[in-house]
């Protein structure tokens, strides 16, 4: 029981949410980010909120300090030093292009080429040393490359996967010379195989290194001036968090924070209501993020392409992000179809209606044109005291109603509609293309945007129910406050399953189960239990793609692991009414491999339920309902009532047109749909 | 228009989704790498009356464009009694294909016991058998040496395997076991975009359905032509050249006269070579898709379907070597020839639209096929492709190590080459100087280099680029040609048509090594900011004489400085005289 805060930091909005378990109080807070130093906004935004710093047990936070740092190319000064004839990896990529057609761009790999230095040296990929580490090499390699003011070395030698023992020792010699240095080797951050993959990987966690690094100094350094004295923690790309001093480590654990915070929220907010099978998507000012939840548990995914040509592979959840957000610009392109995004106005200079010299009609122009946003209630005064509804009508009038043949409330359900299009396709995506039927989930909606087009989807999708938290617009920041530690793992094996030495395989699990326990020792946040999930990555001999298999429980032994193999192989692709025809008994003929094994430690907290923090109010529904407004829909102004969201009684239910409203966000209910009001604040949400 | 313009975007999407969806499918059930970890592989949906390409997956390859379109035609054309729970499998280059490796699976789609549309996916095989392991031949004279042709034939008869075909394949094809394995990823992702489509038509009803996809073709060629006129009209011509058929040391021209008039396109190969010995012919759908990617690498928001490319007419007669007849050899008309192709239709639309131009790409995908025994682990065929740089452009520079045009391929980790094979990569770094000077310059081709550390190994190659290098235009450089070395039992040994050989014997310790070229420059290298060639310098793309020669930018020998004075006297000088160091 203590006081707990949960901070994330986006690109437009700091929020902060702060717990008092023990008198069962929450306090939220939203204030304009602070791009320059964002920890400046966070002060201010607990300071907003009357913080009592030394009362504070716990500050758990979601940050893009680290995928800024790649995306603005603003990381640290980095050298590599490589085997050989293969100082090139990281450039050469693996052969392709930034855009399938179209034949334009360049790529600058996060390390120049000057930077990249070659030693001699090779190992065989069975890890037999072919050609001994030439170690005079290393010591010059090291001056060339603090001659050049390099911040950090990152080693990278060809199948260290299979024997590391030539990049530990070249690690060892630059330390013993430059204490100070920071050096990453590839092996210790990927063991896997594939040279450019494990090369970038260990790349980007050099090069954000810095940013991160400073970054977390500077936070803690102004968290203890105010009294907090406990440790900091980072919410990680893989839904749990992590001590500030294990991320400045591992930085590159941090790059989807932000979104894997709200993902948990959504999960466990969602469970508070008996939901477990989850599609979710949070919608803000630039982009959408969406997800996938089965039985409780995000999907995981074991990496992501930063951008072009930087792929990164560590363990995360697996989050699909598209260009789409409130800020997302409308045009008429030259086939003459509107589209909306990816694009965006961002922040600066933000939708017209903001009054900041904006001149590109957005999505929240043509939302407060078809009257779902309160022209007089910006969100955390990012526009003043209200919205320029006449420079937005203007706007979309010119740039896509004329064009079109529209009037300006046609043209605005156009850009909305089409905007609807793109994320129903996103949602899509992580749905139905991975094997899942829509359905069958519940739609979780979150964001400050995400809740004016939970009904439309909804319809669109043909899903039964969608959930809208009590607080969309802070759920990342929730999710810090309640998130479970959590420690990943991974060892490569690559042997065919016959000749797999289970022994050595339950060596390994137990290898990383005492890491990740020492890793929890080591942060000082009390704990209701340890979990731990073994999977393997598995395929059939010759393939390149593996499923990510639940080990069986037990006694592990060739026949239960290929049996857990084939029932997920056949779950993940065989998901069509006519089966496999009869090839499955092909399939078994042809031997199996098992190519890496996965432990996640993770760290239970005491459950922290969000209902538990809001309490029933004593208001009816008629009090709740405080004016109307008329609202455009399909082809027509009708008139929509109003509530204001923290008066609706528990267990009320209404039916749409409806705008319910509160400080982060406006949730349109769409004439098709109704609403009940759950314990704890969520509206259930359903098509009619 | 009945349709409203927002359903149609819906059921565009869902049909796109399912053409994806195959491809994903396909891409990780695949037991061969260059369909799996290359992308070689593409899907789509066709017309049920003439196979006409309603939606190809957004990711799918290219080079299968129009490919699999006249593919579909060919068996409806054949085949008259379609079943429900047919699968063909067909790879005939003359029946709308490629190569034959690529191979392809038809399913006829029946909705409420109707034909109502065709399925098809296409993807890379490392072996169709054939005189050299991986296909690619140099020195074939017919079609019959390059390895198993099939017509379409039924793999799957109304739902149920046909083993005896299956049989017939897995005897004629090297390490067939793994074959099994495509074959089931492939049929598998047919059943699956069958299952998707019947869901689709549920939910829009039929008669929507295709009401949009009317809809899609004919915005798709409004959409082409509108590009289309943004072209001057006229007549624009350009000649390129493939070094060698393999077999005779000749060059093959091909010679491309391409009309703009209005929002139509003529494009006219019909003064090119005539058909060759060896196998670098093309046969007419794998040219046709050189034009086609073309006018998608220009103009690339326009999506494809059938109305993509109605505005473009050929003329590709049977008496070039850009539409052969059976049985010439085609290995080389996929990655080869068809990227000619492209380069042609680079060069003449560069004179038409300069605010558009590219110079060009390496032109070259180097197919690399090695085959032997692994001493205690049995026989092998591996199969790669080799990337080059692209064209510098009227946006940047060109890119360095890009996939080949036609494809979207990728190449596999070497550490995976050197777990699976028993070869060891000596080097694979930029080829220092390989694209060509220009005030955006070409990107570098690579220096793709191993050894054969166990067993015995033929090795195939078969490339281009070796004796016409990638061209610059409006004053920028050509490119360095392809250089392609053997060291055999330390002695060097390079191919005598350069590019190309087959069944060279390699043993323990043999190295090889591929140069790949660069792309061409654009625009005059004189006009390169000097802080971009003191950067590219500093980074070796190439050294301080070439910097002086091609940009006219002298750097001092011992700091990374530019010699401002020198430099800015170098560059007036050479614009007085009037002398024209470009050479396009």
């Amino acid at each position: 029981m203590g006081t707990l805060v949960g901070v994330d930091i986006g690109g437009t909005f700091t929020d902060v949410v702060v717990l008092d378990e023990a008198r069962l109080e929450l306090r939220i807070g939203k204030v304009a980010t602070t791009p320059d130093d964002q920890s400046l906004g966070l002060i201010a935004a607990l300071d907003g909120l009357q913080v009592s710093y030394p009362a504070i047990d716990l500050v758990t936070h979601g940050t893009t300090v680290a995928t800024n740092a790649v995306l603005e190319r603003d990381g640290g000064r980095c050298g590599l030093i490589a085997t050989r004839g293969f100082r090139d990896i990281l450039e050469l990529r693996r052969r392709d292009r930034p855009h399938m057609y179209g034949l334009t761009g360049s790529f600058e790999p996060l390390i120049p080429r000057d930077r990249r230095l070659e030693v001699t040296e090779r190992m065989a990929a069975e890890g037999d040393i072919l050609t001994p580490l030439c170690e005079e090499e290393v010591l010059e390699a090291g001056r060339l490359l603090l001659a050049q003011w390099v911040e950090a070395i990152v080693i990278s030698f060809m199948n260290s996967y299979a024997n590391p023992e030539h990049e530990r020792r070249a690690k060892e010699i630059l330390q013993a010379e430059w204490p100070h240095l920071y050096v990453v080797t590839s092996s210790e951050t990927l063991p896997v195989f594939r040279e450019f993959e494990r090369t970038s990987t260990a790349v980007v966690n050099a090069y954000v290194q810095p940013n991160v690094g400073y970054y977390l100094e500077s936070l803690e350094e102004r968290l203890s001036e105010q009294g907090y004295t406990n440790d900091l923690f980072i919410m990680q790309s893989n839904g749990g968090m992590m001590s500030s001093a294990s991320v400045r480590d591992l930085p590159l654990n941090t790059v989807l924070s932000g979104p894997a915070a709200g993902v948990i929220a959504a999960t466990r907010i969602a469970a508070e209501h008996g939901f477990s099978n989850l599609i979710t998507y949070d919608m803000g000012g630039t982009s959408l993020d969406v997800s996938l939840v089965q039985d409780g548990k995000p999907l995981p995914s074991s990496g992501m392409d930063l951008e072009f040509g930087i792929p990164l592979m560590v363990s995360m959840i697996d989050i699909h992000t598209i260009g789409a957000g409130g800020g997302s610009i409308a045009r008429i392109d030259q086939g003459g179809l509107l589209q909306v995004g990816p694009q965006s106005a961002g922040a600066e200079p933000g939708p017209v209606c903001y009054g900041k010299n904006g001149t590109a009609p957005t999505l929240t122009d043509a939302n407060l044109i078809l009257g779902r946003i309160n022209p007089n209630y910006p969100i955390a005064g990012v526009a003043g005291p209200s919205f320029d509804v006449t420079g937005a009508r203007a706007v979309v009038t010119e740039a896509i109603g004329k064009p079109l043949g529209l009037s300006t409330e046609q043209a605005a359900q156009a850009i909305v509609t089409v905007a609807n299009n793109r994320i129903a396709g996103s949602l899509r995506r992580v749905s139905i293309d991975k094997g899942h039927d829509p359905r069958e989930f519940t739609l979780f909606s979150f964001g400050g945007s995400g809740p004016l087009h939970v009904g439309y989807l909804l319809r669109e999708l043909s899903i039964g129910q969608g959930i809208v938290p009590y607080y969309p617009g802070i759920a990342s920041a929730w999710g810090c406050v309640i998130a479970d530690r959590r420690h990943d793992f991974v060892t490569m094996q690559n042997t065919l399953l016959s000749d797999l030495d289970l022994a050595a395989v339950e060596n390994t699990l137990a290898e990383h189960l005492a890491a990740g326990e020492a890793m929890l020792a080591g942060e000082n946040v009390p704990l209701e239990r340890v979990t731990v999930i073994r999977e393997a990555d598995i395929s059939y001999e010759g393939q390149t793609h593996v499923i990510r298999t639940a080990l069986p429980a037990g006694d592990l032994s060739h026949e239960s692991i290929a049996a857990s193999f084939r029932s997920a192989y056949l779950q993940h692709y065989g998901r069509v009414e006519e089966g496999f025809g009869g090839l499955e008994e092909l399939l078994d003929q042809i031997p199996i491999r098992l190519l890496n094994l996965r432990t996640a430690v993770i760290g239970v907290r005491t459950n922290v339920r969000l209902k538990d923090f809001v309490p029933a109010p004593a208001t009816t529904l008629a009090e709740a309902r405080k004016e109307e407004r008329p609202v455009f829909v399909d082809d027509g102004f009708i008139t929509s009532p109003i509530y204001d969201r923290a008066k609706l009684p528990w267990d009320a239910k209404f039916a749409g047109p409806a705008l319910i409203e509160q400080a982060d966000t406006t949730i349109w209910l769409e004439p098709w749909c109704r609403a009940t009001v759950a314990e704890g604040g969520s509206l259930m949400i359903e098509v009619t | 228009m009945a349709l409203d313009p927002i359903t149609l975007a819906v059921i565009r999407g869902g049909l796109e989704q399912i053409a994806d969806e195959m491809d994903a499918t396909l891409e990780r059930m695949a037991f061969s790498p260059v369909i799996s970890d290359g992308f070689d592989r593409a899907s789509g949906i066709y017309h049920v009356r003439d196979g006409e390409v309603i939606m190809q997956g957004p990711r799918g390859l290219p080079n299968f464009i129009c490919v699999m379109e006249i593919t579909v035609r060919s068996v409806i054309e054949r085949v008259k009694d379609f079943q429900e729970g047919d699968v063909f499998i067909v790879n005939d280059p003359y029946l709308g294909g490629t190569h034959l490796m690529d191979v392809k699976m038809v399913r006829p789609f029946f909705y409420k016991g109707k034909l109502t549309a065709f399925l098809a996916n296409s993807g890379h095989w490392p072996d169709i058998g054939g005189r050299v392991p991986g296909g690619f031949s140099t020195r074939a004279t017919e079609i019959y040496q390059e390895g198993l042709r099939l017509p379409p034939v039924r793999i799957m008869a109304g739902g149920k395997l046909n083993q005896e075909v299956l049989d017939i394949i897995l005897h004629n094809v090297r390490v067939s076991a793994e074959r099994q394995g495509d074959i089931i990823a492939k049929i598998t992702a047919l059943n699956l975009g069958a299952d998707r489509l019947t869901k689709l038509l549920d939910r829009y009803g039929e008669a929507t359905v295709f009401e949009a996809v009317d809809e899609m073709k004919a915005r798709s060629e409004r959409l082409m032509r509108s590009h289309i006129e943004t072209i001057p009209d006229g007549t624009y011509e350009f000649t390129d050249y493939i070094d060698s058929d393999g077999v005779e040391w000749e060059p093959l021209a091909l010679r491309l006269k391409l009309t703009v008039s209005g929002s139509d396109v003529h494009v006219d190969f019909s003064e090119s070579s005539p058909p060759c010995r060896g196998p670098l012919n093309s046969v007419f759908s794998t040219t046709l898709a050189g034009v086609f990617i073309t006018f998608k690498h220009i103009f690339p928001d326009v999506p494809i379907n059938a109305g993509c490319f109605v505005p473009i007419k050929v003329n590709i007669p049977t008496t070039t070597f850009l539409h052969a007849q059976p049985p010439r050899p085609v290995a080389g008309c996929a990655a080869e020839v068809c990227q000619r192709v492209i380069d042609v239709m680079l060069g003449a639309l560069s004179q038409a639209i300069p605010e558009k131009a590219y110079a060009a790409p390496m032109g070259t995908v180097t197919n690399l096929s090695v085959g032997g025994e692994n001493p205690g682990r049995g026989y092998y065929v591996f199969y790669s492709f080799i990337g080059g740089g692209y064209g510098g452009n009227f946006q940047t520079d060109g890119l360095i190590n890009g996939n080949p045009t036609i494809a979207v391929a990728r190449t596999q980790a070497l550490e995976i080459f050197e777990f699976r094979y028993p070869v060891l990569f000596t080097r694979y770094t930029i080829r220092e100087g390989s694209g060509g000077a220009g005030e955006r310059r070409g990107g570098y081709g690579v220096i793709f280099e191993f050894m054969i550390r166990d067993g015995d190994a033929s090795v195939s190659l078969l490339g281009e680029r070796g004796r016409f290098a990638p061209f610059g235009i409006l004053g920028g450089r050509s490119a360095q040609s392809a250089e392609h070395v053997f060291t055999l039992n330390g002695e060097e040994f390079r191919p005598e048509h350069i590019t190309k050989d087959e069944g060279v014997h390699m043993r323990p310790g043999d190295v090889l090594s591929l140069r790949t070229p660069g792309g061409g420059g654009y625009g005059d290298p004189y006009e390169r900011p000097t802080e971009l060639v003191l950067q590219d310098v500093r980074r070796g793309y190439y050294d301080r004489q070439a910097a002086l020669r091609d940009y006219g930018v002298r750097i001092q020998p011992d700091a990374w400085v530019v010699d401002a004075d020198s430099t800015r006297m170098l560059r007036a000088n050479r614009s007085q005289s009037g002398d024209d160091a470009g050479d396009a």
